[in-house]
């Protein structure tokens, strides 16, 4: 009977689906929403896909800590390479993680609308109303989107390159079951 | 010397006297300084607006404040309702249908005293084709020639049908509206 093979830790794994799903919800509701005509659902999905960024960005701060106090299993074997870009790639989709939903603050306090968290809880502004840097961050905003929608791209084929073709179970490093 | 400040006292009671005796009355609207604003909710979230154009008329004597009375037109066109898309929504027909009703109206009815240079002012508030009562709380104080009015009230925008169709939903954009204004007159002649 083989060793089962390291995991990542039950809160790693957890933070990592939780993000992963609310980041795959935001993308397509954002890029649905701003093409609606004003109406009060537009109203809505814009509210719903703050929530969801901002909700996001609340959840880096302790992903990250756990992750500084918490290793990863060592790497599968695979040649140094790719185990570079594996990591690299890791490395810029925590980046992306601050940088997409900041840039989505940024651009909501630059535009005079302040963010209240599921409607109760306000969120100061970073900044007071200024029309130009508003574009701005819609701009960085697009931009950070697209790196990230490339990443996770480039992620997920990855995934799937190790799981399908190397068989190696790379995808069970991070599920809570399986072997 | 001691002559001099003796008449300099006796000249300014004097000018105190005429001033009680000849009321003031404030009543000439200073436009520029004078402005009208208001927060809608929008899922929760206030957003600020204003309108640039209105024109206000007031009579005030703050020795008989019960008598005064204002009259304020607002020209609905002028809105900034804090985006562009906004703007350009709010003045068609399911908001304040603007081409068929091109300003608001209010035109006071009484003005109550409740002490301390707090007052209210009662008056019919007139959009979009339809009249309420409305009662607004303001504030007046003298600030060097002028007096300036502080006020507000909460309008309730399905009163008068601002905001029609998909948008009478009031859990996207709230019955409530808070409406601010600071109007700043100048004292003139009375005109009665
Ligand atoms: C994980 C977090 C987030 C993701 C993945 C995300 C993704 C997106 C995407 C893909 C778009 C469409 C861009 C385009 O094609 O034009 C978008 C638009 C937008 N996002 Fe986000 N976003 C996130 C967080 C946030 C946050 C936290 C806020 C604000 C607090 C925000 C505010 C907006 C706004 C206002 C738009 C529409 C801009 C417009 O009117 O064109 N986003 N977002
Ligand atoms: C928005 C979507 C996603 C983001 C932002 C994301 C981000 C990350 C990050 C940052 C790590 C590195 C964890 C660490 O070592 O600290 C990771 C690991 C991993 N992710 Fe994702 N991920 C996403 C979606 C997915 C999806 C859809 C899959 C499945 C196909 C997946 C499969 C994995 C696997 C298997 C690992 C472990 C890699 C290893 O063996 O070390 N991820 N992910």
């Amino acid at each position: 009977m083989p060793a089962p093979s390291p995991r990542y830790t039950g809160p790693a794994m957890a933070a990592h689906w939780i993000m992963a799903v609310l980041i795959l919800v935001a993308f397509p509701l954002g890029v649905y929403m701003q093409d609606l005509p004003l109406s009060p659902d537009k109203l809505k999905l814009y509210s719903y896909h703050k929530w969801i960024g901002m909700t996001v960005l609340l959840l880096f701060l302790p992903r990250l800590l756990w992750r500084i106090t918490h290793r990863p299993p060592a790497p599968l074997p695979m040649p140094a390479w790719q185990h570079r870009i594996a990591e690299s790639t890791h490395h810029l989709l925590y980046l992306l993680m601050v940088l997409v939903p900041l840039s989505g603050w940024l651009m909501s306090s630059a535009k005079g609308f302040q963010v209240v968290y599921f409607g109760v809880l306000p969120i100061p502004d970073l900044m007071g109303k200024d029309q130009g840097l508003g574009d701005f961050f819609l701009q960085a905003h697009k931009l950070l989107n697209f790196a990230l929608l490339a990443l996770v791209g480039l992620h997920v084929a990855g995934a799937l390159k190790h799981q399908i073709l190397d068989k190696d179970g790379t995808l069970r490093r991070m599920l809570p079951f399986g072997q | 010397m001691p002559f001099r400040t003796a008449s300099l006292a006796l000249a300014a009671s004097g000018l105190l006297l005429t001033g009680t005796a000849q009321a003031i009355e404030y009543n000439q609207v200073d436009a520029t300084r004078s402005s009208l604003a208001f927060t809608s909710k929008q899922m929760g979230v206030p957003v600020p607006g204003s309108f640039k154009r209105f024109n206000a008329s007031i009579a005030f004597d703050p020795a008989r404040p019960t008598a005064a009375s204002t009259t304020l037109e607002i020209d609905l066109a002028s809105i900034d309702a804090g985006s562009r898309e906004a703007n350009d929504e709010v003045v068609g027909k399911q908001w304040f249908n603007v081409k068929a009703h091109p300003t608001a109206r209010f035109v006071s009815t009484g003005v109550r005293a409740l002490g301390n240079n707090r007052f209210e002012a009662l008056g019919k508030m007139t959009v979009k084709g339809q009249t309420r009562d409305v009662v607004a709380p303001f504030t007046f104080k003298q600030e060097g020639s002028g007096g300036v009015f502080d006020g507000g009230f909460v309008l309730k925008r399905m009163d008068y049908g601002i905001g029609e169709g998909p948008w009478a939903d009031v859990s996207a954009v709230a019955n409530e509206i808070e409406i601010k204004f600071r109007v700043v007159a100048n004292a003139g002649p009375a005109k009665k």
